[in-house]
């Protein structure tokens, strides 16, 4: 149990991620960046089991193509944290801004507070790999859009009125997302379907209720008694009757 | 039935003088043209789609395919293809599909440019004895270099060289991806780069484990449906290319049908077997020229800085301005794609009507990085309708420093471009999935015409630059004095900046 | 085909235009009669801290005013006149050739290394192509560039070459293919201290032309050789590589050469060809490039055009002929052809 602790105040993004890669090949089990401000890209490409704890804000894409770290954030988290990542987990004490898990294939993002647009666009799955993308708050508009796979949880703690933004699961032709609470019909996007969800539903998506609760310290009693919205796609081919061939 | 049957497009004539009976075309038909009956073999001519496998596999040349034998009557605004494609369109209320790059008949600007020749004041250079040099280096290159000196013998470079991928001839293959065509395919044109040392792309469907032994010649692409992207992915790529748009459909997604994903295809692209593998059509992590060097730095970060990055648009209005901001965001080539750029399928309307042919992009594109200072910033490639070693010479004259072939490459495996790739079909085993078809596919006989392409086309490169007086590729590169336009108008003069014929 | 011939003495003992009239007369072969000229370093010791700008004028109204107009707004005119000439049959005076020596004000160039140098570059780019019935063709310190459209002993003869001394001389003989009996055409092309003398015909020049206009020079003398001098002012004087450097950069080994060198040495050779790729000149040339402290000269790298060279105790000589070497010095005995690609360079001590 190596810990290793950075003081990123005023160093760039690649001699940084050179410190985090070096820290990794040195054995460290855990490192610490203090003082993390805007600094991209931390974690990128990263392979491994380390965990990386950031007091600050970090900047866009944080584990990006990560594989494996768990990387905690005290503070918000810019753009699309947890972008093509692979493997890992993200837990950020916080909010997070658009495009959060874009395009994501495997791992956890978890978000306290909101996430801005675009969230969770494109996630896919396969085999095995499933993303999990779990929000604490509530997500701007497009929340799903493309997602050909994966799992978005959206607990919405702070509202009770239903879920009101546009263009939810537009284009959804994989995966699931489920929004505690009521979802107004005209939110849903093209090619997705909603449904309340099932107790059978519920057990399925409880053990990411109870992972979401012991890390921000929430009682996990009221996220388990909701009821839950179920979104999901038409159609594996959305867009399949769209095209003639000349 | 309001339309009605149209005229067939091909009509299958078999000589049954010259016919055996030996049921090849039976055999070798996916499209279901032919079936043996007892009084011979007969034709459901409709169904065919002048892929020629029939003809190249019949032992006595039995077989005439003959196109539109029944034509409608001739016009030359309402044509045939508008007839149909209102016809197409009147009964379904669908957005058009079609195969290959741009059916329309534009002027080809390649077949308006002349190269030079050497006569006395020089003399032109025999590259079969005297050196030739094509090897090219992509990637960035410092704009000037450092030294130290110590003494006067003793000058230490300061520069370093970032990475760039050297190729012993300027071809490359272009991007197309696995899933779009075979894995024969995918190997025959990886094992014709890896023998001579050039590099091919993955396009954006993953990198399949048969093509590891090929990965220091192999571009693996990162496109905005991220399939198959993952860091061993990007590691075993020799370079990575962001594809943010492609000529045969700028400005638009991409769509592997369903019915294309089968098993193999859905492990290298990391999707679900059967269900849609959609590209939106932009990436969602880039909304902006600033974006692209975000996504451009965070390829960079997750390779540790050794890998070059291209990026690929298509040829639009504005291609120059937009490639110069892609110099400017870190990355080390720029893929240019113009408008008879091939592809598996596109709306219609996008392939024949969207964007600009490529010797106008390159040549737009240099001019204006070099008015910048910051030609070295990045290479270009060119790309879209390079279909001989002309377009090659040519396309460098305008100031690529490399091109990418698609199709030619394609037609040398066999490829007749009959444009139905969709259909996941394809007799020759290129553009399709089925395994008895793709079987038919050799990959070694392949890899060696596809080889041989290249090396012809390399042969014929180097005798032309030797017969312009010149023995490196460097000297050709943006030599737009070597060219002269013929029947070309003043202002098409002044974009290519190249002189007419006579001048 | 042209004639070459260059010389310069390594303690700059100084020496007339006389001999090297003869030198360049006795390869007339090699020219057609509509071009010859030269340069001799060290022949305004007068005004040796001040640019020697020669310009040719259609008249002397129009653009005589604007060039001093010109010269007025960026620095001093110290000192002016014609050049003189003298009536030679076969030389119509279609130009009169004049000069003016001058101080350029160094404040008004900003952001440069070598403000002077760069405002009297951006006067000669300025004049040249702006400026119609104006040529500047000579625009060094101490340096005097002499060309017309003639044969080469009347051009000696139209300038009385044999009444400068300089203790470096570079002469040309011209066969024009692309703009004969411009007096523009003749070399030896000259860009601030830079001369430039040239036998072939580069066929890299459309890729020369482009790369050099990137950096702010203006091609206008519509022939090649010129891109030589203005290439040699970027990569030495701007960018700072030695001049042997800049020769390597101009004419570089070959990929197959640079592989078999040590380590270190393929780099920077690697790193030459990949930065200054777009400078390299391709095709049949003989070059020699002459700078207040030293001549340069190199052919092509497959050898395609004639270089000989000759040394005889301070004296380096660069030519196309080894005859032409003899008629000015017939006792020098070292007489040689460099490798092809090669810079051989004369350097001063004194």
């Amino acid at each position: 149990m190596t810990t290793i602790t950075i003081d990123a105040a005023g160093i760039h993004y690649t001699p940084l991620n050179k410190q985090i890669r070096q820290a990794v090949r040195d054995g460290a089990s855990e490192i610490i960046l203090k003082n993390v401000m805007g600094q991209r890209f931390i974690g990128d490409g990263l392979i491994g089991n380390v965990k990386i704890t950031i007091h600050g804000v970090p900047g866009g894409d944080l584990g990006m193509f990560m594989k494996g770290p768990t990387i905690e954030v005290f503070g918000n988290a810019d753009h699309a944290p947890g972008n093509t990542m692979d493997e890992g987990t993200i837990i950020i004490h916080g909010a997070s801004g658009d495009a959060t898990a874009h395009s994501m294939r495997g791992g956890k993002v978890f978000i306290r507070d909101d996430i801005g647009y675009r969230g969770g666009i494109h996630m896919k799955q396969y085999q095995d790999k499933r993303p999990v993308l779990i929000i604490g708050g509530t997500a701007k508009a497009f929340l799903g859009e493309y997602m050909a796979g994966g799992l978005v949880i959206m607990f919405r703690i702070q509202d009770e009125e239903p879920y009101a933004e546009m263009g939810l699961a537009s284009g959804i032709h994989g995966g699931e997302i489920f929004i505690r609470g009521a979802v107004e019909e005209w939110t849903l996007g093209i090619g997705s379907s909603a449904r309340p969800a099932t107790s059978e539903d519920i057990d399925r998506i409880k053990s990411f209720i109870s992972e979401f609760s012991q890390y921000y310290g929430i009682d996990p009693v009221k996220l388990m008694n909701s009821s839950y919205t179920r979104i999901a796609p038409v159609s594996a081919r959305p867009f399949a009757g769209k095209y003639t061939w000349e | 039935m309001i339309i009605g049957s149209r005229p067939t497009k091909f009509q299958v004539v078999i000589d049954k003088n010259q016919c055996m009976l030996c049921g090849r075309c039976v055999d070798n038909c996916s499209y279901g043209v032919f079936r043996m009956e007892p009084e011979g073999i007969i034709t459901n001519t409709r169904n065919c789609v002048a892929c020629h496998r029939c003809i190249s596999q019949c032992p006595r040349d039995a077989i005439t395919i003959m196109e539109r034998p029944c034509d409608y009557r001739s016009h030359p605004v309402w044509t045939a293809q508008v007839k149909e494609n209102i016809f197409k369109q009147a009964e379904s209320g669908k957005i058009l599909l079609g195969g290959m790059g741009n059916a329309q008949q534009y002027p080809i600007l390649f077949d308006h440019l002349v190269l030079d020749a050497c006569q006395v004041t020089n003399p032109s250079i025999d590259p079969l004895r005297e050196p030739m040099e094509l090897r090219t280096y992509i990637g960035k290159k410092p704009r000037q270099l450092e030294f130290i000196q110590k003494s006067d013998s003793d000058i230490s470079l300061v520069t370093e060289l970032v990475p760039n991928l050297k190729l012993e001839t300027p071809i490359m293959i272009g991007h197309m991806s696995y899933g779009a065509i075979s894995l024969n395919a995918h190997k025959a044109m990886a094992k014709a780069v890896s023998d001579i040392g050039t590099f091919m792309g993955t396009g954006e469907g993953g990198l399949h484990e048969a093509l590891y032994p090929y990965q220091e010649h192999m571009i693996v692409q990162v496109a905005s449906g991220r399939f198959g992207v993952d860091v061993n992915y990007l590691e075993r790529g020799a370079a990575i290319e962001i594809k943010i748009g492609q000529g045969a459909k700028p400005g638009i997604g991409g769509h592997l049908p369903g019915e294309k994903v089968c098993a193999d295809v859905s492990c290298t692209r990391m999707i679900p077997e059967g269900s849609d593998a959609i590209s939106p059509a932009p990436h969602h992590d880039i909304y902006s020229i600033e974006d692209l060097k975000q996504l451009v730095i965070s390829l960079k970060e997750a390779t540790e800085w050794k890998k070059p990055v291209f990026v690929k648009i298509a040829a639009v209005h504005n291609v120059a301005a937009i490639a110069a901001g892609i110099a400017r965001s870190g990355a080390d080539a720029v893929v240019i794609d113009g408008f008879r750029g091939g592809t598996g399928a596109a709306p219609s309307v996008f392939r024949d009507h969207v964007g600009i042919p490529i010797e106008a992009a390159v040549a737009a594109v240099d001019t204006k990085l070099r008015r910048q200072g910051i030609r070295n910033e990045v290479s270009i490639i060119a790309s879209g309708g390079i279909r001989q070693s002309a377009d090659v010479a040519k396309a460098i004259c305008l100031g690529a420093d490399a091109v990418y072939i698609g199709t030619a490459a394609l037609v040398a495996m066999g490829c007749r471009v009959c444009g139905t790739c969709y259909r996941g079909l394809c007799t020759w085993g290129i553009a399709t999935q089925r395994p008895d078809l793709v079987a038919r596919l050799d990959p070694e006989e392949a890899s060696h015409n596809v080889k041989n392409l290249i090396d012809a086309w390399t042969l014929e490169l180097a005798e032309l630059m030797g017969a312009a007086g010149i023995n490196s590729i460097e000297s050709l590169r943006g030599n737009r004095d070597r060219l002269r336009g013929y029947m070309l108008d003043q202002s098409m003069l002044d974009v290519l900046d190249v002189k007419a014929i006579g001048a | 085909m042209c004639g070459i011939i260059g010389v310069i003495d390594k303690q700059r003992e100084l020496m007339d235009g006389s001999s090297i009239r003869d030198a360049l007369s006795i390869m007339d072969e090699r020219g057609s009669g509509e071009g010859a000229g030269y340069a001799a370093y060290g022949v305004y010791p007068d005004y040796a801290d001040l640019y020697a700008i020669h310009v040719f004028y259609d008249n002397l109204v129009e653009p005589k005013a604007q060039v001093e107009d010109l010269l007025e707004t960026w620095g001093m005119i110290e000192h002016d006149e014609e050049i003189p000439t003298f009536e030679q049959a076969g030389i119509p005076k279609i130009h009169t050739p004049w000069r003016y020596f001058f101080r350029p004000k160094t404040r008004l160039m900003q952001r440069s290394r070598t403000p002077d140098d760069e405002i009297v570059k951006h006067i000669v780019m300025e004049v040249n192509k702006s400026i119609k019935g104006a040529l500047i063709f000579s625009s060094g310190k101490n340096i005097g560039v002499f060309k017309a459209s003639g044969w080469p002993e009347e051009v000696a003869d139209f300038y009385r070459v044999e009444k400068y001394e300089g203790y470096l001389w570079l002469a040309h003989n011209r066969y024009p293919t692309n703009t004969p009996g411009w007096w523009g055409g003749a070399h030896p092309f000259n860009l601030l201290n830079w001369s430039v003398v040239h036998n072939g015909e580069i066929t890299s020049y459309g890729t020369n032309r482009r790369y050099i206009e990137s950096f702010g020079y203006d091609c206008t003398m519509y022939t090649d050789t010129e891109v030589v001098a203005y290439l040699m002012d970027l990569l030495v004087r701007r960018h700072g590589l030695t001049q042997e450097l800049a020769v390597r950069a101009l004419a570089p080994p070959f990929w197959e050469e640079i592989e078999r060198m040590p380590e270190d040495i393929q780099r920077l050779n690697t790193a030459l060809r990949l930065t200054y790729g777009s400078a390299m000149m391709n095709g049949p040339f003989a070059i020699a490039v002459a700078s207040p402290d030293s001549i340069v000269g190199f052919s092509d790298r497959i050898k395609l055009r004639p270089l000989v060279i000759g040394e005889h105790d301070n004296k380096v000589f660069i030519s196309s002929e080894e005859a032409a070497i003899r008629t000015v010095d017939s006792a020098i005995k070292n007489i040689y052809m460099p490798k092809a690609g090669h810079p051989i360079v004369g350097r001063t001590v004194a």
